[in-house]
Protein backbone atom coordinates (compact mmCIF):
# COMPACT_ATOMS: atom_id res chain seq x y z
CA UNK A 1 0.00 0.00 0.00
CA UNK A 2 3.03 2.69 0.89
CA UNK A 3 6.36 1.74 -0.29
CA UNK A 4 8.85 4.34 0.42
CA UNK A 5 12.44 3.70 -1.42
CA UNK A 6 15.78 5.08 -1.04
CA UNK A 7 14.19 8.16 1.22
CA UNK A 8 16.95 11.12 1.91
CA UNK A 9 15.74 14.19 3.76
CA UNK A 10 17.55 16.95 5.38
CA UNK A 11 17.31 20.06 7.01
CA UNK A 12 19.37 22.70 5.64
CA UNK A 13 23.05 20.93 5.03
CA UNK A 14 22.40 18.08 7.76
CA UNK A 15 20.53 15.15 6.18
CA UNK A 16 19.15 13.42 8.44
CA UNK A 17 17.64 10.25 6.99
CA UNK A 18 20.12 8.68 3.94
CA UNK A 19 18.09 6.68 2.43
CA UNK A 20 15.54 4.84 4.10
CA UNK A 21 13.95 1.68 2.12
CA UNK A 22 10.05 0.31 3.75
CA UNK A 23 7.26 -0.68 2.88
CA UNK A 24 3.87 -1.28 4.60
CA UNK A 25 0.97 -3.78 3.12
CA UNK A 26 -2.64 -3.20 3.07
CA UNK A 27 -4.36 -4.35 6.45
CA UNK A 28 -0.73 -4.20 8.17
CA UNK A 29 0.50 -2.56 11.51
CA UNK A 30 3.80 -1.67 10.84
CA UNK A 31 5.82 -0.22 13.61
CA UNK A 32 9.03 2.19 13.59
CA UNK A 33 11.09 1.70 16.52
CA UNK A 34 14.40 3.88 17.25
CA UNK A 35 16.12 6.18 19.54
CA UNK A 36 15.27 10.27 19.68
CA UNK A 37 16.71 11.56 16.55
CA UNK A 38 17.09 8.80 14.51
CA UNK A 39 14.55 10.14 11.86
CA UNK A 40 11.32 8.49 12.84
CA UNK A 41 9.38 12.04 12.81
CA UNK A 42 11.33 13.39 10.04
CA UNK A 43 10.38 10.28 7.68
CA UNK A 44 6.44 10.33 8.39
CA UNK A 45 6.92 14.23 7.78
CA UNK A 46 8.39 13.53 4.70
CA UNK A 47 5.54 10.62 4.32
CA UNK A 48 2.72 13.24 4.62
CA UNK A 49 4.34 15.84 2.54
CA UNK A 50 5.64 18.52 4.91
CA UNK A 51 9.24 18.22 4.71
CA UNK A 52 10.89 17.93 1.72
CA UNK A 53 12.77 15.15 0.49
CA UNK A 54 16.14 15.34 -1.62
CA UNK A 55 16.07 11.85 -3.47
CA UNK A 56 14.27 8.82 -3.48
CA UNK A 57 10.45 8.21 -3.98
CA UNK A 58 7.37 7.31 -2.06
CA UNK A 59 4.53 5.65 -3.44
CA UNK A 60 0.82 5.24 -2.30
CA UNK A 61 -1.29 2.00 -3.70
CA UNK A 62 -0.26 2.58 -7.46
CA UNK A 63 0.82 6.30 -7.59
CA UNK A 64 4.08 7.86 -6.94
CA UNK A 65 3.21 10.58 -4.29
CA UNK A 66 6.30 12.37 -3.50
CA UNK A 67 5.66 15.76 -5.68
CA UNK A 68 2.51 15.95 -4.19
CA UNK A 69 1.51 18.70 -1.94
CA UNK A 70 0.35 17.46 1.91
CA UNK A 71 -3.37 18.17 1.22
CA UNK A 72 -3.67 16.14 -2.06
CA UNK A 73 -1.86 13.58 0.23
CA UNK A 74 -4.70 13.39 2.67
CA UNK A 75 -7.22 13.93 0.51
CA UNK A 76 -5.85 10.24 -1.17
CA UNK A 77 -6.08 8.56 2.03
CA UNK A 78 -3.20 9.47 4.29
CA UNK A 79 -3.61 10.67 7.59
CA UNK A 80 -1.32 10.99 10.37
CA UNK A 81 -1.85 11.75 13.75
CA UNK A 82 1.39 13.66 14.77
CA UNK A 83 3.75 13.71 17.39
CA UNK A 84 2.81 15.66 20.59
CA UNK A 85 -0.77 15.48 19.44
CA UNK A 86 -0.82 18.74 18.13
CA UNK A 87 -4.60 19.58 18.60
CA UNK A 88 -6.07 22.94 18.25
CA UNK A 89 -5.95 24.49 21.30
CA UNK A 90 -8.30 26.94 20.88
CA UNK A 91 -10.70 25.60 19.12
CA UNK A 92 -14.00 23.12 20.37
CA UNK A 93 -13.34 19.45 20.20
CA UNK A 94 -16.08 19.43 17.53
CA UNK A 95 -14.70 22.25 15.81
CA UNK A 96 -10.98 19.82 15.36
CA UNK A 97 -13.26 17.06 14.21
CA UNK A 98 -14.99 18.99 11.53
CA UNK A 99 -11.89 20.60 10.29
CA UNK A 100 -10.19 16.72 10.35
CA UNK A 101 -12.95 16.31 7.64
CA UNK A 102 -11.69 19.55 5.59
CA UNK A 103 -10.54 17.09 3.09
CA UNK A 104 -14.08 16.53 2.21
CA UNK A 105 -16.08 19.19 2.97
CA UNK A 106 -19.38 19.32 1.90
CA UNK A 107 -19.99 15.55 2.30
CA UNK A 108 -21.64 14.03 5.04
CA UNK A 109 -19.83 14.12 8.52
CA UNK A 110 -22.35 12.09 10.11
CA UNK A 111 -20.91 8.57 9.84
CA UNK A 112 -17.73 9.60 11.12
CA UNK A 113 -18.49 11.72 13.65
CA UNK A 114 -20.74 8.81 15.31
CA UNK A 115 -17.55 6.41 14.57
CA UNK A 116 -15.06 8.90 16.70
CA UNK A 117 -17.65 8.88 19.41
CA UNK A 118 -17.67 5.33 19.58
CA UNK A 119 -14.07 4.94 19.65
CA UNK A 120 -13.77 7.39 22.10
CA UNK A 121 -16.60 8.09 24.14
CA UNK A 122 -15.25 10.09 26.89
CA UNK A 123 -15.34 13.04 23.60
CA UNK A 124 -18.84 12.95 23.78
CA UNK A 125 -19.15 14.31 26.85
CA UNK A 126 -16.86 17.64 26.27
CA UNK A 127 -17.69 18.08 22.82
CA UNK A 128 -17.87 21.59 23.33
CA UNK A 129 -14.84 22.33 25.49
CA UNK A 130 -11.73 24.05 23.61
CA UNK A 131 -9.35 21.03 23.30
CA UNK A 132 -6.65 23.14 24.83
CA UNK A 133 -8.50 22.73 28.59
CA UNK A 134 -8.36 18.82 28.00
CA UNK A 135 -5.73 16.17 29.24
CA UNK A 136 -3.21 15.04 27.85
CA UNK A 137 -5.23 11.41 27.25
CA UNK A 138 -8.03 13.04 25.84
CA UNK A 139 -6.45 15.39 23.44
CA UNK A 140 -4.83 12.53 22.13
CA UNK A 141 -7.64 10.43 21.18
CA UNK A 142 -9.13 14.06 20.02
CA UNK A 143 -5.79 13.66 17.73
CA UNK A 144 -6.82 10.35 16.66
CA UNK A 145 -10.62 11.00 16.36
CA UNK A 146 -9.13 14.19 13.86
CA UNK A 147 -7.05 12.51 11.51
CA UNK A 148 -9.72 9.13 11.49
CA UNK A 149 -12.36 12.45 10.20
CA UNK A 150 -10.33 11.98 6.82
CA UNK A 151 -11.19 8.46 6.11
CA UNK A 152 -7.72 7.55 5.55
CA UNK A 153 -7.08 4.24 4.24
CA UNK A 154 -3.35 4.55 5.86
CA UNK A 155 -2.70 5.95 9.20
CA UNK A 156 0.14 7.79 10.37
CA UNK A 157 0.87 7.41 14.22
CA UNK A 158 3.53 9.40 15.63
CA UNK A 159 4.38 8.57 19.31
CA UNK A 160 0.67 8.26 20.51
CA UNK A 161 1.26 7.18 23.97
CA UNK A 162 3.44 9.38 24.52
CA UNK A 163 3.33 11.34 28.25
CA UNK A 164 -0.14 9.11 28.79
CA UNK A 165 -0.86 7.11 31.82
CA UNK A 166 -0.43 3.32 31.55
CA UNK A 167 -3.74 2.12 31.32
CA UNK A 168 -4.54 5.14 28.94
CA UNK A 169 -1.35 3.67 26.88
CA UNK A 170 -3.30 0.48 26.93
CA UNK A 171 -6.79 2.14 25.68
CA UNK A 172 -4.94 3.95 22.72
CA UNK A 173 -3.34 0.32 21.70
CA UNK A 174 -6.50 -1.23 21.79
CA UNK A 175 -7.93 1.26 19.96
CA UNK A 176 -5.01 1.19 17.42
CA UNK A 177 -5.80 -3.01 17.11
CA UNK A 178 -9.43 -2.04 16.88
CA UNK A 179 -8.73 0.39 13.63
CA UNK A 180 -7.12 -2.65 12.39
CA UNK A 181 -9.56 -4.92 12.64
CA UNK A 182 -11.75 -2.18 10.59
CA UNK A 183 -9.35 -2.53 7.98
CA UNK A 184 -7.53 0.28 8.42
CA UNK A 185 -3.59 0.18 7.48
CA UNK A 186 -0.99 1.58 10.21
CA UNK A 187 1.94 3.23 10.32
CA UNK A 188 2.96 3.72 14.37
CA UNK A 189 6.10 5.19 15.00
CA UNK A 190 6.77 4.36 18.96
CA UNK A 191 9.44 4.53 21.69
CA UNK A 192 7.61 2.73 23.46
CA UNK A 193 9.03 -0.58 21.46
CA UNK A 194 7.48 -2.96 23.62
CA UNK A 195 4.04 -1.92 23.60
CA UNK A 196 4.50 -1.34 19.75
CA UNK A 197 5.67 -4.63 18.62
CA UNK A 198 2.71 -6.59 21.03
CA UNK A 199 0.52 -5.21 18.38
CA UNK A 200 2.74 -4.91 15.24
CA UNK A 201 2.96 -7.11 12.46
CA UNK A 202 6.20 -6.20 11.46
CA UNK A 203 8.76 -3.75 12.78
CA UNK A 204 11.98 -1.55 11.07
CA UNK A 205 14.32 -0.80 13.89
CA UNK A 206 15.74 3.38 12.58
CA UNK A 207 19.11 4.11 13.81
CA UNK A 208 20.92 7.58 12.34
CA UNK A 209 18.98 7.61 9.95
CA UNK A 210 18.99 4.55 8.21
CA UNK A 211 17.29 1.18 8.78
CA UNK A 212 19.09 -1.24 10.60
CA UNK A 213 16.65 -3.96 10.80
CA UNK A 214 13.33 -4.92 9.94
CA UNK A 215 11.12 -8.40 10.09
CA UNK A 216 8.11 -9.68 11.46
CA UNK A 217 7.23 -8.00 14.92
CA UNK A 218 7.69 -11.78 16.87
CA UNK A 219 11.66 -12.02 15.37
CA UNK A 220 12.39 -8.47 15.66
CA UNK A 221 11.29 -8.58 19.77
CA UNK A 222 13.30 -11.43 20.33
CA UNK A 223 16.50 -9.91 18.70
CA UNK A 224 19.23 -9.41 21.15
CA UNK A 225 20.47 -6.27 20.11
CA UNK A 226 17.12 -5.09 19.80
CA UNK A 227 16.13 -6.11 23.74
CA UNK A 228 19.44 -4.67 25.08
CA UNK A 229 18.79 -1.47 22.86
CA UNK A 230 15.55 -0.50 22.98
CA UNK A 231 13.59 -2.72 25.68
CA UNK A 232 16.18 -2.64 28.26
CA UNK A 233 15.95 -6.21 28.76
CA UNK B 1 -20.22 69.15 26.27
CA UNK B 2 -21.01 70.46 23.10
CA UNK B 3 -17.53 70.68 22.54
CA UNK B 4 -16.67 67.04 24.04
CA UNK B 5 -19.36 65.45 22.05
CA UNK B 6 -18.23 67.25 18.63
CA UNK B 7 -14.15 65.75 19.54
CA UNK B 8 -16.09 62.51 20.46
CA UNK B 9 -18.09 62.37 17.06
CA UNK B 10 -15.13 63.33 15.00
CA UNK B 11 -12.70 60.65 17.44
CA UNK B 12 -14.75 57.50 16.77
CA UNK B 13 -15.33 58.31 13.05
CA UNK B 14 -11.26 58.27 12.21
CA UNK B 15 -11.19 55.34 15.22
CA UNK B 16 -12.97 53.21 13.49
CA UNK B 17 -10.78 53.44 10.57
CA UNK B 18 -8.28 53.13 12.70
CA UNK B 19 -10.06 49.85 13.59
CA UNK B 20 -10.37 48.78 9.91
CA UNK B 21 -6.64 48.84 9.04
CA UNK B 22 -5.98 47.93 12.87
CA UNK B 23 -8.15 44.48 11.66
CA UNK B 24 -6.08 43.79 9.13
CA UNK B 25 -2.83 43.83 10.44
CA UNK B 26 -4.36 41.30 12.79
CA UNK B 27 -6.05 38.75 10.36
CA UNK B 28 -2.60 38.31 8.51
CA UNK B 29 -0.77 38.60 11.51
CA UNK B 30 -2.78 35.96 12.66
CA UNK B 31 -2.83 33.37 9.92
CA UNK B 32 0.73 34.24 8.62
CA UNK B 33 2.88 35.96 11.45
CA UNK B 34 3.55 39.08 9.18
CA UNK B 35 3.16 42.40 9.96
CA UNK B 36 1.66 43.91 6.50
CA UNK B 37 3.34 47.13 5.87
CA UNK B 38 1.31 47.50 3.03
CA UNK B 39 -2.27 47.43 4.98
CA UNK B 40 -2.24 51.58 4.73
CA UNK B 41 -1.66 51.38 1.00
CA UNK B 42 -4.56 49.05 0.56
CA UNK B 43 -6.80 51.81 2.15
CA UNK B 44 -5.32 54.10 -0.08
CA UNK B 45 -6.11 51.92 -3.09
CA UNK B 46 -9.95 51.85 -2.27
CA UNK B 47 -9.98 55.39 -2.04
CA UNK B 48 -7.88 56.45 -5.38
CA UNK B 49 -9.48 53.47 -7.42
CA UNK B 50 -13.07 54.57 -6.56
CA UNK B 51 -12.18 58.38 -7.58
CA UNK B 52 -10.79 57.32 -10.46
CA UNK B 53 -13.21 55.27 -11.63
CA UNK B 54 -15.93 57.67 -10.97
CA UNK B 55 -13.95 60.42 -13.00
CA UNK B 56 -13.69 57.79 -15.78
CA UNK B 57 -17.42 58.17 -16.01
CA UNK B 58 -18.47 55.02 -13.38
CA UNK B 59 -21.24 55.36 -11.17
CA UNK B 60 -19.97 55.50 -8.02
CA UNK B 61 -21.31 52.51 -6.15
CA UNK B 62 -19.98 50.66 -9.03
CA UNK B 63 -16.64 52.68 -8.68
CA UNK B 64 -16.51 51.52 -5.32
CA UNK B 65 -17.11 47.60 -5.91
CA UNK B 66 -14.18 47.97 -8.78
CA UNK B 67 -12.17 49.12 -6.04
CA UNK B 68 -12.85 46.69 -3.60
CA UNK B 69 -11.95 43.91 -5.93
CA UNK B 70 -8.74 45.33 -7.68
CA UNK B 71 -7.76 45.95 -4.29
CA UNK B 72 -8.35 42.28 -3.34
CA UNK B 73 -6.51 41.09 -6.13
CA UNK B 74 -3.79 43.49 -5.19
CA UNK B 75 -3.95 41.54 -1.54
CA UNK B 76 -3.86 38.07 -2.67
CA UNK B 77 -1.19 39.21 -5.50
CA UNK B 78 1.07 40.53 -2.66
CA UNK B 79 0.71 37.26 -1.09
CA UNK B 80 1.39 35.16 -3.82
CA UNK B 81 4.64 36.78 -5.83
CA UNK B 82 5.86 38.72 -2.84
CA UNK B 83 5.25 36.63 0.29
CA UNK B 84 5.49 33.24 -0.86
CA UNK B 85 8.45 32.53 -2.97
CA UNK B 86 9.93 34.20 0.43
CA UNK B 87 8.21 31.42 2.67
CA UNK B 88 10.91 30.44 5.10
CA UNK B 89 12.55 33.65 5.57
CA UNK B 90 12.66 35.43 9.10
CA UNK B 91 9.53 37.48 10.13
CA UNK B 92 11.94 40.29 9.24
CA UNK B 93 12.32 40.08 6.11
CA UNK B 94 8.93 39.38 5.55
CA UNK B 95 8.24 42.38 7.51
CA UNK B 96 11.31 44.22 4.89
CA UNK B 97 9.16 43.10 2.31
CA UNK B 98 6.11 44.38 2.45
CA UNK B 99 7.71 47.81 3.75
CA UNK B 100 8.98 47.60 -0.23
CA UNK B 101 5.44 46.31 -1.35
CA UNK B 102 4.31 49.39 0.29
CA UNK B 103 6.36 51.75 -1.18
CA UNK B 104 5.90 50.48 -4.88
CA UNK B 105 2.07 50.29 -4.62
CA UNK B 106 2.46 54.08 -3.58
CA UNK B 107 5.12 54.88 -6.32
CA UNK B 108 2.52 52.88 -9.15
CA UNK B 109 -0.21 54.79 -7.30
CA UNK B 110 1.45 58.47 -7.99
CA UNK B 111 2.15 57.47 -11.56
CA UNK B 112 -1.41 55.73 -12.69
CA UNK B 113 -3.22 58.16 -10.58
CA UNK B 114 -1.54 61.85 -9.73
CA UNK B 115 0.03 63.28 -6.52
CA UNK B 116 -3.70 65.50 -6.08
CA UNK B 117 -5.43 65.63 -3.18
CA UNK B 118 -8.92 63.57 -4.12
CA UNK B 119 -12.54 63.58 -2.08
CA UNK B 120 -15.83 61.39 -2.88
CA UNK B 121 -18.96 63.16 -2.30
CA UNK B 122 -20.72 61.86 1.13
CA UNK B 123 -23.38 59.26 1.05
CA UNK B 124 -25.92 61.14 2.93
CA UNK B 125 -24.90 64.94 1.58
CA UNK B 126 -23.11 66.97 3.20
CA UNK B 127 -25.16 69.26 6.01
CA UNK B 128 -23.84 68.25 9.65
CA UNK B 129 -26.41 67.30 12.07
CA UNK B 130 -26.99 69.09 14.73
CA UNK B 131 -27.05 67.20 17.93
CA UNK B 132 -26.80 68.40 21.55
CA UNK B 133 -24.83 71.33 20.08
CA UNK B 134 -22.50 69.34 18.20
CA UNK B 135 -22.40 69.25 14.49
CA UNK B 136 -22.09 65.68 13.13
CA UNK B 137 -21.08 64.64 9.61
CA UNK B 138 -23.62 61.97 8.27
CA UNK B 139 -20.97 60.90 6.48
CA UNK B 140 -19.27 59.94 10.25
CA UNK B 141 -22.26 58.01 10.64
CA UNK B 142 -22.11 55.83 7.44
CA UNK B 143 -18.26 54.94 8.38
CA UNK B 144 -19.74 53.62 11.85
CA UNK B 145 -22.22 51.70 10.29
CA UNK B 146 -19.63 50.44 7.45
CA UNK B 147 -17.25 49.95 10.25
CA UNK B 148 -19.57 47.85 12.71
CA UNK B 149 -21.10 45.52 9.42
CA UNK B 150 -17.71 44.95 8.57
CA UNK B 151 -16.71 43.81 12.20
CA UNK B 152 -19.79 41.49 12.70
CA UNK B 153 -19.17 40.00 9.00
CA UNK B 154 -16.01 38.86 10.48
CA UNK B 155 -17.10 38.09 14.08
CA UNK B 156 -19.60 35.38 11.77
CA UNK B 157 -16.79 34.37 9.41
CA UNK B 158 -14.65 33.77 12.19
CA UNK B 159 -16.82 32.04 14.88
CA UNK B 160 -19.96 30.53 12.65
CA UNK B 161 -18.20 28.99 9.33
CA UNK B 162 -15.85 26.09 8.44
CA UNK B 163 -13.54 28.65 7.00
CA UNK B 164 -13.05 30.55 9.50
CA UNK B 165 -12.42 27.44 11.78
CA UNK B 166 -9.55 27.06 9.11
CA UNK B 167 -8.13 30.32 9.66
CA UNK B 168 -8.11 29.87 12.90
CA UNK B 169 -6.20 26.76 12.90
CA UNK B 170 -4.09 27.53 10.29
CA UNK B 171 -3.33 30.43 12.94
CA UNK B 172 -2.92 28.41 15.91
CA UNK B 173 -0.90 25.35 14.42
CA UNK B 174 0.21 25.38 10.88
CA UNK B 175 2.05 22.01 10.91
CA UNK B 176 -1.16 20.33 12.43
CA UNK B 177 -3.18 22.53 9.71
CA UNK B 178 -1.36 20.80 6.85
CA UNK B 179 -1.35 17.18 8.32
CA UNK B 180 -4.95 16.96 8.46
CA UNK B 181 -5.08 18.29 4.56
CA UNK B 182 -5.90 21.96 4.61
CA UNK B 183 -4.38 23.67 1.84
CA UNK B 184 -2.50 26.32 3.96
CA UNK B 185 -1.09 28.67 1.18
CA UNK B 186 -4.75 29.28 0.03
CA UNK B 187 -6.06 29.91 3.70
CA UNK B 188 -3.09 32.66 4.00
CA UNK B 189 -3.96 34.14 0.35
CA UNK B 190 -7.49 34.11 1.62
CA UNK B 191 -6.81 36.06 4.67
CA UNK B 192 -4.55 38.72 2.77
CA UNK B 193 -7.56 38.83 0.36
CA UNK B 194 -10.07 39.60 3.24
CA UNK B 195 -7.28 42.12 4.97
CA UNK B 196 -7.31 44.23 1.54
CA UNK B 197 -11.10 44.13 1.08
CA UNK B 198 -11.48 45.55 4.43
CA UNK B 199 -8.70 48.31 3.98
CA UNK B 200 -10.05 49.38 0.32
CA UNK B 201 -13.68 49.71 2.02
CA UNK B 202 -12.06 52.03 4.96
CA UNK B 203 -10.50 53.98 2.02
CA UNK B 204 -13.62 54.60 0.31
CA UNK B 205 -15.62 54.93 3.96
CA UNK B 206 -13.13 57.76 4.86
CA UNK B 207 -12.20 59.55 1.60
CA UNK B 208 -15.59 62.24 1.63
CA UNK B 209 -14.08 63.18 5.09
CA UNK B 210 -10.58 62.91 4.81
CA UNK B 211 -9.85 63.08 1.56
CA UNK B 212 -7.18 60.88 -0.30
CA UNK B 213 -3.95 61.01 -1.91
CA UNK B 214 -1.38 58.49 -3.27
CA UNK B 215 0.76 58.49 0.04
CA UNK B 216 -2.29 58.82 2.52
CA UNK B 217 -1.53 55.24 3.47
CA UNK B 218 1.72 55.55 5.01
CA UNK B 219 -0.17 57.73 8.36
CA UNK B 220 -2.85 55.37 7.98
CA UNK B 221 -1.18 52.37 8.55
CA UNK B 222 0.81 53.28 11.72
CA UNK B 223 -2.35 54.46 13.36
CA UNK B 224 -3.86 51.01 12.30
CA UNK B 225 -0.83 49.56 13.88
CA UNK B 226 -0.56 51.70 17.12
CA UNK B 227 -4.36 50.54 17.18
CA UNK B 228 -3.05 46.82 16.65
CA UNK B 229 -0.61 47.20 19.40
CA UNK B 230 -2.69 48.58 22.03
CA UNK B 231 -5.01 46.40 21.49
CA UNK B 232 -2.75 43.48 21.54
CA UNK B 233 -1.03 42.18 18.22
CA UNK B 234 -3.29 39.14 17.26
CA UNK B 235 -6.56 40.14 18.81
CA UNK B 236 -9.63 41.08 16.94
CA UNK B 237 -11.63 42.66 19.84
CA UNK B 238 -8.54 44.63 20.84
CA UNK B 239 -7.36 45.78 17.03
CA UNK B 240 -11.50 47.21 17.38
CA UNK B 241 -11.15 48.76 20.99
CA UNK B 242 -7.34 50.62 20.00
CA UNK B 243 -8.84 51.99 17.30
CA UNK B 244 -11.84 53.81 18.99
CA UNK B 245 -8.98 54.44 21.26
CA UNK B 246 -6.32 55.84 19.32
CA UNK B 247 -9.11 57.68 17.40
CA UNK B 248 -10.44 59.14 20.56
CA UNK B 249 -7.20 60.73 22.15
CA UNK B 250 -6.15 61.89 18.79
CA UNK B 251 -9.05 63.96 18.39
CA UNK B 252 -8.96 65.26 22.12
CA UNK B 253 -4.89 66.04 21.29
CA UNK B 254 -6.18 68.25 18.48
CA UNK B 255 -9.16 69.56 20.20
CA UNK B 256 -7.51 70.32 23.83
CA UNK B 257 -3.83 70.98 23.43
CA UNK B 258 -3.35 71.64 19.66
CA UNK B 259 -3.90 69.99 16.66
CA UNK B 260 -0.19 70.31 15.31
CA UNK B 261 0.22 66.89 17.89
CA UNK B 262 -2.26 64.92 16.36
CA UNK B 263 -0.34 62.64 14.44
CA UNK B 264 2.09 62.13 17.60
CA UNK B 265 -0.44 60.64 20.00
CA UNK B 266 -0.63 57.50 18.03
CA UNK B 267 3.48 57.48 18.09
CA UNK B 268 3.51 58.61 22.07
CA UNK B 269 1.35 55.05 22.45
CA UNK B 270 3.30 52.53 20.54
CA UNK B 271 6.41 53.84 22.89
CA UNK B 272 4.34 53.88 25.94
CA UNK B 273 2.36 49.96 25.17
CA UNK B 274 5.63 48.44 24.07
CA UNK B 275 7.60 49.86 27.57
CA UNK B 276 4.47 49.11 29.57
CA UNK B 277 2.37 46.76 28.70
CA UNK B 278 3.80 45.11 25.68
CA UNK B 279 1.55 42.32 25.19
CA UNK B 280 -1.48 45.10 24.94
CA UNK B 281 -5.14 45.58 26.59
CA UNK B 282 -6.16 42.21 24.78
CA UNK B 283 -3.27 40.44 24.44
CA UNK B 284 -2.84 37.52 26.44
CA UNK B 285 0.57 36.31 27.58
CA UNK B 286 1.26 32.42 26.17
CA UNK B 287 0.18 29.88 28.55
CA UNK B 288 1.18 26.57 27.07
CA UNK B 289 0.59 23.04 27.73
CA UNK B 290 3.41 20.43 27.91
Amino acid sequence: MLSVENLRSAYGRIEVLHGVTLHVDAGEIVTLIGANGAGKTTLMHAISGVQPITAGSVRFETQPIEQWSAHARVGAGISQVPEGRQVFDSLSVKDNLRLGAWSRRGGDLGQSLARVCRLFPMLDAIWEAPAGTLSGGQQQMLAIGRALMASPRLLLLDEPSMGLAPNLVDHVLAVIRSLKDEGLTILLVEQNAGAALAIADRAYVLETGRVALDGNATDIQNDRRVREAYLGI
Amino acid sequence: MAELLQFMSSGLTVGAIYALVALGFTLIYKASDIINFAQGEFVMLGGMTTVFAALAGVPLPLAALIAVVATTAIGMALHRFAIEPARGASPVALIMITIGASIFLRGVAQIVFDRRFHSLPPLLGADPIQFAGAAILPQSLVVLAGATVIVLLLWLLIERTLLGKAVVATAANRLAARLIGIDTRRIVDFSFAVSAAIGAIAGILITPIALTSYDAGTLLALKGFAAAMLGGIGSAAGAVVGGLLIGMMEAFAAGYVSSNYKDAVAFLIILVVLVAIPQGLFGRAKVERV
